[in-house]
């Protein structure tokens, strides 16, 4: 066979392989309904608020629940101490709600709390 | 059509050719740029499949947390205290939820002690999440033992492990019952760690934030909208090891371009000169090139992607794993669900793809403007 | 066959190292005859053949193929005037390395898009007319002098053009060599092909194949025809 033909069969392929990722990833999401109906119960059951990733320290096992102080417990200028830290930024919802130094918690404006 | 066709068919034989002749460097080439798109293919598909799960399952996580701050920390919810939330409009539930941490000496891993606020276990019994279930080889009816921070051994019963299809949400956990957990870490009677409130209707749910911010001061509700929104920015672009790799893969990339931008062989300019002269024109060479360009870029970029999507969704990722676990002892075992976001494939095809194929064309582009007549000389 | 009128070429125009090779050159070159440019070096010959061969376009003044004015067409047409009409042999042959010789031979018809098969039976042919057969895979690189050069006549011929166009083609021979290269050439002229080269060597622009001498210096004709 010629190079070229070679060459665009094996592109050819490259692309039905492509395409076959897709066809596989939505074969798999029908197969895995019953395993997310799975998680999903349990998350209702057991009212979690977090995925189960890293489980070494508060703030990386319940990052939604943590408070801004966590990360820094030991000195707010400590260096971060686990590397799932550096993979799991802060909250962004924590962040907004001490960027104005309201303390009421949440990312409600002040002028919605007075109400 | 077809004659176009066999031009181009002439113009891939060509190329290929030339690229054979320089066979151990340009096979370099192609590795390198594959293990690029792998590396970022790897990265983009892991973490969108994550988010969207995150974003299916944590759907199902309480309306409202309610949470006790005391100087930065969360701290305790006193007796007396969900009475003071009192009848807030469009709250259908208010329990307070009893959870925390231990750290097993043992495996030296840290579990989640959690009470079911539905189908709690018997007294002295316990179920356990699947991770935990292999990091202390456990199995039903097995019996384990915890040290309490007090000092006192407790012993339960493992009634039942969490199906392994679970896992991603509860790989550490360790459930009982109200009267174990508080027998075991002397929680105070009375005290809950935080509150989770039932909002029926999501448009009130804002409401009722506000009023319980009014009504409790020192209180910090997390809306599940909050939590959402923690997983629909974990593994951002901007975070640690993903922008480290991001850099490095861009870097790698440019060094890639650079290499191929910054101008042409002697050799490769005096055969352009030969092409011409014999007959080809100026668009032929750039075709030629352009196949060059496209041809290793393309394969390149499917292989490397078709890899990275066995390597996350059939493989679990598994070269990411001593990353993601960090200085976790349990590490959960999940095999992610692909969903896969068509426009981060497209953005991925588009910045791997058209910059080296751009690459490749720029300094063809001078050379093969230049007169075929510098061939009759030299 | 193609006819120029008072050509002039400059090189580095408008600099101040601006140099004119060519300087008024008239001449007609008959068709199905060989014609040689003679003169010292320097004296313009390889310019003037880039200028017939529609290499490169003169300064000033007219070339004229089969009546027809090409020295004002667009570079496209250049190049396809010469793919269809010209067939050039180069002084250092310029063979692309790393291909076979087939390969070699077809590269200049890879343009036209014609079927592969009959491209390379053609190849074939003219090969075996040079008695090279035997050498049709190999890469060039690895043929002598002699074998490269017939190598480049085949592939000046592959789309079978009127005109051959020859820069010093015995410059890198030996004589035995160079005598084996006038026998092609006596061939190619059987077969009616219009062709001009350039040389000094004596054994070519004295040979009975060559049918007109025109000799240059200095950018300019000396003699009018032999
Ligand atoms: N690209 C160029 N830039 C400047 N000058 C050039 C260029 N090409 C050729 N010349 C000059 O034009 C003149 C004619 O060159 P040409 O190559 O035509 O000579 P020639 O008769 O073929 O010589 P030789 O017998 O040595 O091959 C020479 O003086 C040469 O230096
Ligand atoms: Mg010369």
């Amino acid at each position: 066979m010629r190079p070229a033909d070679r060459a665009l069969l094996l592109l050819l392929a490259g692309v039905a392989a492509f395409t076959l990722c897709f066809a596989d990833a939505a074969r798999l999401r029908g197969a895995a309904g019953a395993d997310e109906a799975e998680r999903t119960r349990l998350v209702a059951q057991l009212r979690l608020t977090d995925l189960a990733l890293f489980t070494e320290a508060r703030y990386t096992r319940h990052p939604s629940q943590a408070d801004l102080h966590s990360a820094f417990q030991d000195h707010p200028l400590a260096f971060e101490h686990f590397p799932s830290g550096s993979l799991i930024g802060p909250p962004p919802g924590l962040v907004q709600s001490h960027s104005k130094v309201g303390g009421d918690g949440t990312a409600i404006p002040a002028a919605e709390v007075s109400k | 059509m077809k004659l176009w066709l066999a031009k181009q068919r002439y113009l891939i034989d060509f190329t290929l050719a030339s690229l054979a002749r320089r066979k151990a460097r340009n096979l370099g080439l192609l590795f390198v740029y594959i293990v690029l798109v792998f590396m970022l293919a790897s990265v983009t598909l892991y973490t969108h499949a994550l988010r969207q799960e995150a974003a299916r399952v944590l759907a199902a996580s309480p309306e409202v947390i309610l949470q006790r701050m005391v100087a930065g920390r969360h701290d305790l919810i006193p007796p007396g205290y969900q009475e003071r939330i009192g009848r807030i409009r469009g709250v259908q539930k208010v329990e307070g939820r009893l959870w925390g941490y231990y750290y097993d000496a043992v495996t030296k891993a840290n579990y989640t002690f959690m009470v079911p606020a539905e189908n709690a276990p018997a007294a002295g019994e316990i179920i356990v999440g699947p991770a935990l279930e292999r990091a202390r080889g456990l199995a039903k009816n097995n019996g384990i033992s915890f040290r309490s921070y007090s000092g006192k051994l407790h012993t339960f019963i493992v009634a039942e492990v969490l199906p392994q299809a679970s896992e991603l949400v509860s790989a550490d956990l360790v459930l009982m019952s109200e009267a174990s957990f508080r027998a075991f870490f002397d929680y105070p009677a009375g005290h809950y760690t935080d509150i989770a409130l039932s909002v029926a209707n999501p448009l009130e749910v804002r409401n009722v934030a506000v009023k319980l911010a009014a009504a409790l001061p020192d209180a910090r509700p997390i809306l599940r909208d909050e939590v959402l929104r923690t997983y629909a920015s974990i593994f951002d672009w901007r975070e640690g090891i993903v922008l480290a790799l991001l850099s490095a893969a861009i870097l790698a990339f440019g060094i890639l371009a650079w290499e191929k931008a910054s101008g042409l062989s002697a050799e490769e300019k005096r055969e352009i000169g030969i092409l011409k002269a014999i007959g080809w024109e100026t668009g032929d060479v750039i075709k030629m090139k352009f196949w060059e360009g496209l041809l290793i870029s393309l394969t390149a970029f499917l292989i490397g992607f078709v890899a990275a999507y066995v390597h996350v969704f059939h493989f679990s990722a598994s070269l990411f794993e001593p990353v993601l676990k960090g200085w976790a002892v349990l590490y959960p075992r999940f095999q992610l669900t692909p969903h896969i976001d068509g426009v981060q494939v497209a953005t991925l095809f588009f910045f791997t793809v058209v910059p080296y194929a751009a690459a490749v064309l720029v300094p063809i582009w001078k050379a093969a403007i230049t007169d075929p007549d510098s061939v009759m000389r030299s | 066959m193609i006819e120029l009128h008072s050509i002039r070429k400059a090189f580095n125009q408008g600099h101040d190292n601006e140099y004119w090779a060519l300087d008024g050159i008239d001449l007609h070159i008959e068709a199905k005859k060989v014609t040689a440019l003679r003169g010292p070096s320097g004296s313009g010959k390889t310019t003037l053949l880039t200028i017939v061969g529609c290499l490169s376009r003169p300064t000033e003044g007219r070339v004229r193929l089969l009546g027809e004015d090409i020295s004002g067409l667009p570079e496209r047409f250049l190049t396809e005037i010469r793919r269809r009409r010209f067939g050039f042999i180069f002084q250092q042959f310029n063979l692309i390395r790393g291909l076979a010789a087939l390969d070699n031979i077809i590269l200049p018809a890879y343009p036209t898009g014609r079927p592969r098969r009959e491209l390379l039976d053609r190849a074939e042919e003219l090969l075996a007319g040079l008695k090279l057969g035997h050498r049709r895979h190999a890469k060039v690189e690895w043929l002598s002098g002699g074998e490269q050069q017939r190598v480049a006549i085949c592939r000046a011929l592959i789309n079978d053009p009127e005109v051959l166009i020859a820069d010093e083609p015995t410059a890198n021979l030996d004589t035995h060599l160079a005598g084996e290269f006038m026998g092609i050439l006596e061939g190619l002229a059987a077969q009616g092909r219009t062709i001009l080269l350039t040389s000094h060597d004596p054994l070519v622009v004295e040979s009975a194949v060559v049918q007109r001498v025109v000799d240059m210096r200095d950018g300019k004709l000396l003699s009018s025809p032999r």
